[in-house]
């Protein structure tokens, strides 16, 4: 028996059906037909007033990327869909699963510049992977069906769908619909063993072999194989900035970061390894600096799910398309067992060097002022290296990944590919609801604070509870260092004159701290950490402090400065 | 940088007959700045599949990484690339001549009927001379009309083309597609 509903209606069981129980959103008046039906919904679907949409699409993301499921924002049109871009185009370059619902006029007014009317598909179809206009309220279950389909499935990413107002209203017999299957899509290409094998090949003659773990691995819950397979052939391994997490910091075969603030070892010997395979990675600029000169002595072995990233940016000897979980597990039951002992040890001798120029400096400063890496590090022990993550974009992103240590699974949520300032403070709302037994650590400048610093109003209704660590610098300084390393110490628009972050804490019954020395540190992440709840720890810190090394704009992965 | 070797390539897009799908294949092109040479849109032999026939100027290594991300699109079926020399192509094209020029300039009918087009209209004003062929033959009458200065009007339209390769593969691929479908359905279910 089908039940005669409205399309707002068949939006919220198709939602309950898709197993979203928490969405994110804010009403206007070309959703108010769903917000309605929502009202009678709560107990089963658990919405999230934002402060702004762009707040709404970033929680969203936070929320799928700890938690593996799509997330969910709800927004009315025009004005709405649009503040919700941002979102969109970063979960697309980042392969985050997330539904943009939005509202739209009504039919009739479509293409007639309509109050809060804007053409949301032909706006957001270049940044997401799938993006619908639903006009009748039959078309409302299949349409979710597939939108849900669509982000999780293969590698996953942004859908929206464009809800005309009309069809909210209107009535239509509703029934679920499923959707595992798009005649003129292929989520997973099949993995081919002729590719496997070739790739073992590669493998097994490799004297010096290093692997690049991307997100994929994460993505496609393929973090045990990856292991096993490093572990039999005792392969070095690298991450990705939004790999980090793939593999425990501490795993002997784990040798850190890669790109331009990454560490040094395996920027080096990217240029010295025999083979290079690639797992789940798209060779972002960022990772392989100047492409020309890019590991062109080894062999490249390319393991991905989406086959328009093969010989993109570097060809591959090699490509083994197919989800890495399955890929990896092939590929491990034809390797033969390894030492690769010297060529292990020749990381060594770079993380010394690293240690001494680099790390230790910034761990324990010689000066007065608190590093950024110090409070991080010391954030990262307090939770026993168990908390997750969440990072703006600059230094506090380059240096958060460096100096937090990960041991869990999706620990890390940062925006790499797009790098939206100011994703910071609600992805690490969403993160909260995504993974709810887990610490939130969300490292932001003073810039990135301010640039969705609206949210703080989300965490004091919901009582999220973000630890939001400031490292307040009075700087952008991450455009402040290049200003100071390429363009001649002069600061255009970087120093910043901040507000009273205490006082903000304190109007959104925030709990908070401000410190300016090394002998509070310990003692205020504590108390952080012992609060129920949100707190706002300000570190004011080294005005001037540079993320080193650094493969400089332009440069060779095995040209890093260690100093600047 | 270096200057590559630019090609004429066609594109064959197979899609499904939605709304927007023009916008998401352009837009691939447009964010390379490549422009689009001819492009020609019509219904194909499958029931609610369209076809695109896309030209462009472009290298090996663009060609091949555009066709893959036209691929990606969910509603796109399929997508690829091929040389002149891996299809058959046609193209038609209407030119307007000036009736006084062309009665002055016997040398032009011969140039006509070399070309094995023909003259569909005739007036005191002007004649309107059509072409089917390939894209050369087409732009080498237009030239010799041109530079007789008889051409008031020239209009071609875009490539249809076939390939030299036996079967339609759109066909193939969707029963390939629909077979393992049921497969992995039957097997979830038994």
């Amino acid at each position: 028996m089908k039940d005669n509903i409205t399309g707002a209606e068949a939006l919220m069981r198709s939602l309950e059906h898709e197993g979203a129980k928490t969405i994110f959103g804010y009403p206007g008046g070309s959703i108010m037909p769903v917000f309605d039906a929502l009202y009678d919904h709560q107990e089963k679907i658990n919405h999230i007033l934002v402060r702004h949409e762009q707040g709404a699409s970033h929680a969203a993301q936070g929320f799928a990327r700890v938690s593996g499921e799509v997330g969910v924002c709800l927004v009315t049109s025009g004005p709405g869909a649009t503040n919700t871009i941002t979102g969109i185009a970063d979960a697309m370059i980042d392969s985050t699963p997330i539904v943009v619902i939005a509202g739209q006029v009504a039919t009739g007014f479509l293409g007639t510049d309509a109050f809060q009317e804007v053409d949301l598909v032909g706006i957001t179809q270049p940044i997401s992977k799938w993006s619908y206009q639903i006009r009748r309220a039959e078309d409302v279950a299949w349409a979710v069906a597939r939108a849900f389909y669509i982000a999780r499935s293969g590698r996953p990413g942004p859908v929206v769908l464009d809800f005309a107002k009309d069809a909210q209203t209107e009535k239509t017999d509703y029934e679920p619909v499923e959707v595992d299957y798009i005649r003129s899509y292929v989520p997973t290409p099949e993995m081919d063993m002729k590719e496997v094998r070739q790739a073992a090949e590669l493998i097994n003659a490799a004297e010096r072999p290093m692997l690049l773990v991307g997100q994929g691995v994460e993505l496609g819950s393929a973090q045990e194989e990856l292991r096993a397979f490093i572990e039999k052939a005792q392969i070095p391994a690298a991450c990705t900035l939004l790999g980090l997490s793939a593999l425990p910091t501490e795993h002997p075969l784990n040798k850190g970061m890669l790109g331009m603030h990454g560490n040094l070892g395996p920027n080096v010997n990217t240029n010295k390894c025999d083979v290079l395979i690639a797992v789940g990675m798209r060779f972002d600029d960022r990772v392989t600096g100047k492409l020309a000169t890019y590991a062109k002595q080894a062999k490249i072995v390319h393991f991905d799910i989406d086959p328009a990233e093969i010989d993109k940016n570097v060809k591959a000897d090699v490509a083994v398309l197919g989800n890495c979980k399955e890929t990896l597990a092939a590929v491990t039951q034809l390797v033969n067992p390894a030492t690769h002992r010297e060529w292990l040890d020749s990381f060594q001798t770079y993380e010394e060097v690293e240690e001494e120029k680099v790390i230790r400096p910034e761990l324990h400063p010689a000066g007065n002022s608190l590093s950024m890496g110090e409070v991080v590090r010391v954030v990262s022990e307090a939770t026993n290296h168990e908390g997750v993550l969440v990072t703006d974009v600059g230094q506090n992103q380059m240096i958060a990944a460096r100096y937090f240590k990960y041991s869990k699974n999706r620990s890390m949520v940062t925006s790499g590919g797009l790098g939206t300032m100011g994703f910071c403070l609600p992805a690490a709302i969403g993160a909260t609801f995504g993974s709810p037994e887990r610490t939130v650590c969300a490292f932001m400048g003073d810039g990135g604070l301010q640039m969705c610093i609206q949210e703080l109003g989300t965490i004091m209704e919901q009582k999220s509870p973000v630890k939001i660590i400031v490292l307040n610098n009075n700087y952008l300084g991450n455009v402040r260092q290049w200003q100071a390393m390429f363009f001649k110490h002069r600061y255009s628009f970087t120093p910043m004159l901040n507000p009273d972050y205490m006082k903000i804490a304190s109007a959104y019954d925030i709990p908070s701290r401000r410190i300016m020395s090394r002998d509070e540190l310990k003692t205020a992440v504590d108390e952080m950490l012992a609060t129920d709840g949100p707190f706002l720890l300000e570190a004011c810190v080294e005005e001037e402090g540079n993320v080193l090394p650094m493969i400089p704009p332009g440069g060779s992965v095995n040209q890093m400065l260690l100093e600047c | 940088m270096s200057k590559v070797e630019k090609t004429l390539y066609t594109i064959i897009v197979h899609s499904e007959n939605f709304a927007g799908l023009l916008n998401q294949v352009t837009a691939v092109f447009t964010r390379r700045q490549i422009n689009i040479e001819s492009l020609n849109v019509s219904a194909s032999s499958i029931k609610g599949v369209h076809k695109y026939t896309i030209t462009v100027w472009t290298d090996r290594d663009t060609i091949g990484k555009v066709t893959k991300q036209i691929s990606k699109k969910i509603d796109v079926l399929q997508a690829h690339y091929f040389t002149d020399d891996e299809i058959y192509q046609h193209e038609i094209a209407l030119y307007k001549l000036s009736t006084p020029v062309l009665e002055e300039k016997p040398e032009a009918s011969k140039v006509i009927r070399r070309y094995n087009a023909r003259i569909v209209e005739v007036n005191p004003v002007f004649a309107i001379v059509e072409k089917n062929g390939m894209s050369e033959d087409i732009t080498g009458l237009y030239e010799e009309l041109r530079d007789m200065g008889c051409v008031l009007q020239f209009v071609r339209s875009g490539r249809v083309t076939i390939t030299t390769s036996c079967f339609e593969r759109v066909n193939e691929y969707l029963a390939d597609r629909e077979a393992k479908y049921r497969e992995k359905k039957g097997k979830s279910v038994g």
